[in-house]
């Protein structure tokens, strides 16, 4: 079966379309890198290539997981299947 | 696969071994570049590296222009050099370091003389170099004369789920042959810092990577208007997918494999522990840390892209990669390895960093890069602050 998203980490609230797009209501294929194991979710936007689709539900002030590690928080809360990206999500950096 | 032991490289009077064979004309100042571009328009087969600065500079930022020009020469990818400056003793410094290498160089500076006259003696001496190099063969060099450096550009969430980690499998394959391996971009590591600190082969390597990205970040934040986030990441970064600067920084990171670094190198400096993996302290813009790895004496770059970097430097050929199957659509001409099937997973990572080895062995031995076939030279010098 072809992958649309790929999750770097059993960890990762998050993972990345690797299709041109997914589409709203899309049942989508997941395949996990570091156990190689497989999982499903339902899209609620279209979310191109290489953006990410959020894995569960997150609320403000949540951090996201990739690769396993803390990449930024979240600043308005997304469900789950929603892009996640600067509009919802900023730095802990600069 | 078997990888091969050897590649075809042109061997030096100091020992190391150039996948390359250029005769460089080297301005060592903004004001002779005119001169230098000049004799490289008279003299087929030279080129000339015209550059911004080289005057007035002091302290540290001198140092390091020094350091750039000398090395640039000394680089193993470069036959003869011509140096011209337009006083003559920065320009006998240059040639003076050079010159250990064992390599031809000839220094000329214009003053008391004016363009014409030094154009007309420098363009005797390039002429009598290029001719001499032209004569060098290629011959079989272990595979340990391969100094690889490495940078990523307009990276996308692709770099880091593939075109990164397919470089991180060449590092993993080739180190134990006893390459020399370099990654640097010490700002596009914030957020991921303690862990690529905790890659130090020593703890004295790892703390002297915590005080350097430590030195660069409070300069940053010193300098940062507001919150960098037009930067890092940029326009390019975020509109494939990269949402902040600690995930640019972990996908980044893959780059390395699961080498250990031996050393902290300050930019353009030379290593001197020998084999292994070294970082280097580089801006993150490309054609600024490309030019000083080549400067500290790497000899093959390996650049990963997500969205699409055209960057390529005079000497150093540079290698692209990407992972993105729109950027081989849309500007294949500038990619010289595609590992999109990886996204696909009609390609695992392994047979990746296989293909990726077969292409830098190609182009080690003589193949020209996507980057020189299109004619980029990009030569950009680092500058610390500003002149006196």
């Amino acid at each position: 079966m072809a992958t649309d998203i790929i999750i770097h980490d059993k960890k990762d609230n998050v993972g990345v379309v690797v299709i041109e797009k997914i589409t709203p209501k899309q049942d989508c294929n997941c395949w996990i890198m570091e156990d190689d194991s497989s999982t499903n979710i339902q899209s609620m936007d279209e979310i191109p290539l290489g953006h990410k689709i959020a894995m569960i539900d997150l609320k403000e002030g949540d951090t996201i997981l990739k690769y396993g590690h803390d990449i930024g928080k979240v600043v308005k809360s997304i469900k789950k299947g929603e892009h996640v990206h600067v509009h919802n999500v900023k730095t802990k950096k600069w | 696969m078997e990888i091969p032991k050897s590649f075809l490289g042109y061997k030096r009077e100091n020992g190391r071994a150039g996948t390359r064979n250029h005769v460089i004309i080297l301005p060592v100042d903004d004001i002779s570049n005119a001169c230098a571009e000049a004799v490289a328009n008279n003299i087929k087969g030279t080129i000339a590296l015209p550059h911004s600065y080289g005057r007035l500079q002091f302290g540290a930022d001198l140092e390091l222009h020094f350091r750039t020009m000398i090395g640039t020469g000394s680089n193993p990818n470069v036959a003869a050099v011509i140096v011209i400056g337009i006083e003559p003793k920065w320009t006998k410094r240059i040639v003076d370091g050079i010159a250990k290498t064992g390599k031809p160089v000839e220094g000329f500076h214009i003053e008391r003389t004016g363009d014409i006259g030094t154009v007309m003696k420098a363009s005797k001496k390039a002429q009598e170099f290029v001719m001499w190099a032209s004569e060098k063969q290629r011959e079989e060099c272990p595979i340990s004369d391969l100094w690889i450096s490495v940078k990523c550009g307009e990276s996308d969430t692709t770099s880091g789920l593939a075109s990164n980690p397919t470089v991180g499998n060449l590092m993993d394959k080739l180190e134990p042959l006893g390459v020399h391996l370099c990654f640097g971009e010490t700002s596009e590591l914030t957020g991921a810092e303690k862990v690529c600190a905790n890659r130090g082969a020593t703890k004295e390597a790892s703390d002297k990577f915590m005080k350097t990205w430590s030195d660069y970040n409070d300069f940053i934040l010193k300098e940062a208007t507001n919150d960098l986030s037009e930067s890092q990441p940029t326009a390019g970064n975020i509109a494939g997918g990269l949402t902040t600067i600690e995930e640019k920084a972990f996908g980044n990171f893959q780059k390395i494999g699961n080498c250990k670094f031996i050393d902290v190198l300050e930019p353009a400096e030379e290593p001197k522990k020998g084999k292994g993996l070294y970082f280097m302290d580089t801006s993150s813009a490309a054609a600024e840390c490309v030019t000083l790895q080549a400067a500290a004496g790497f000899n093959i770059h390996l650049f990963p892209t997500g969205q699409g970097n055209i960057v390529g430097n005079p000497i150093e050929p540079v290698l692209k990669l990407t992972a993105n199957p729109l950027t081989v659509k849309s500007m294949g001409e500038h990619i010289d390895c595609d590992v999109s099937k990886i996204l696909s997973r009609e390609m695992n990572l392994s047979e990746a960093g296989d293909k990726l080895i077969e292409t830098t062995l190609r182009v080690a031995n003589g193949r020209l890069t996507c980057a020189e076939a299109l004619g980029h030279k990009e030569f950009v010098m680092t500058k610390l602050y500003r002149s006196a």
